[in-house]
């Protein structure tokens, strides 16, 4: 199915956020993810499905001011 | 100093992590400022490169406090989701939180803000608030649950120093225990001296150190206007006056006309 992955158009098999972290090299990454403008937390990532057309942004540390 | 949610710092110097020339740089800048506080923010990692883990891994290393942001979050919802994913991923109740509102001088939408810290406030985060010297939305973001507040030296990055020293000297008098924080505007350690020297409890910067010719001396020199300033407002300064007053006494003075 096709989902946006911060804000690239993405195709992948999967059915929960925690798969497409897996599949899209982010296993083991400190981020934090949120689907469609909501945050979703990292215990919640297993059981949080994707259906088409879902937004999901995965970030990560960064420097800041 | 006064505490920062129950925190009591080594030193009031807050130092941004963004713009230095080099992560080298940046972790010579902490090192030589002996700054208590990092910030940082997130942003949307690549399960490619996995710039982030890297970044990480050197601030932790630092051994410093970590301050996330919500920088460049122009909504309260957009504030709240990120001031959530951050207390996520770097394990801290502490959140500065921006809301901005204006892009030329990128001001804080103060009603949002206030939104937004009552919001996170009930949800447990110990918010620390960019906002202006106005004294009225001071009130309410303490009403809100916020115990610091962060009010701008001058707009993000400008580096022109304190913009309204009236202002921020009424804030002091105003708010006696609430610990103060200059966030932002500053572009040279006499204006970080000044602020202290108002009574401020700390500065936060972070262009003005990673945009100098040096960053790491920068840093340092930041760190001694601050101790300079601390020290002064400690020692209670004297009270300007309008006229000259002789500080050599005159009595015995001879008469040689």
């Amino acid at each position: 199915m096709k989902l946006q992955l911060n804000g690239a158009m993405i195709t992948a098999q999967v059915s929960t956020l925690a798969d497409l972290l897996e599949v899209e090299g982010f296993g083991g990454a400190k981020v934090a993810t949120a689907v469609n403008g909501d945050f979703v937390p990292a215990s919640e990532r297993s059981d949080k499905s994707l259906k088409a057309g879902d937004s999901i942004e995965v970030l990560a540390p960064m420097q800041g001011g | 100093m006064r505490d920062f949610y129950g925190i009591t710092l080594a030193n009031g110097l807050m130092l941004g992590t963004a713009q230095y020339p080099s992560p080298a740089i940046l972790a010579d800048a902490f090192k030589r400022s002996d700054a208590s506080v990092a910030t940082v923010s997130l942003r949307r990692e690549s399960g490619r490169d996995r710039a982030g883990q890297d970044f990480w891994a050197l601030i932790r290393d630092l051994g410093v406090h970590v301050l996330p942001n919500t920088a460049g979050c122009h909504s309260v919802k957009e504030a709240v989701t990120t001031a959530h994913m951050a207390r996520e991923v770097f394990d801290t109740r502490w959140i500065k939180l921006e809301v901005i509102g204006e892009e030329d001088t990128l001001q804080p939408d103060v009603f949002g803000l206030v939104e937004a810290a009552r919001i996170l406030t009930e949800d447990g985060f110990q918010v620390f608030p960019y906002t202006t010297e106005d004294l009225v939305v001071a009130d309410k973001l303490l009403q809100a649950g916020c115990e610091v507040l962060m009010p701008w030296g001058a707009p993000i990055g400008s580096g022109l120093g304190l913009n309204n020293i009236f202002g921020l000297r009424a804030m002091r008098a105003h708010f006696p225990n609430t610990p103060l924080v200059i966030d932002a505007g500053l572009g040279l350690p006499s204006q970080a001296a000044a602020a202290m020297e108002l009574g401020f409890d700390a500065i936060l910067l972070n262009t003005a150190v990673a945009k100098a010719g040096d960053p790491a001396l920068m840093a340092e020199g930041f760190a001694a206007a601050l101790r300079a300033g601390q020290l002064a407002a400690q020692a209670d300064p004297m009270t300007p006056r309008d006229m000259a007053a002789p500080s050599t006494p005159v009595i015995g003075k001879a008469f040689l006309s």
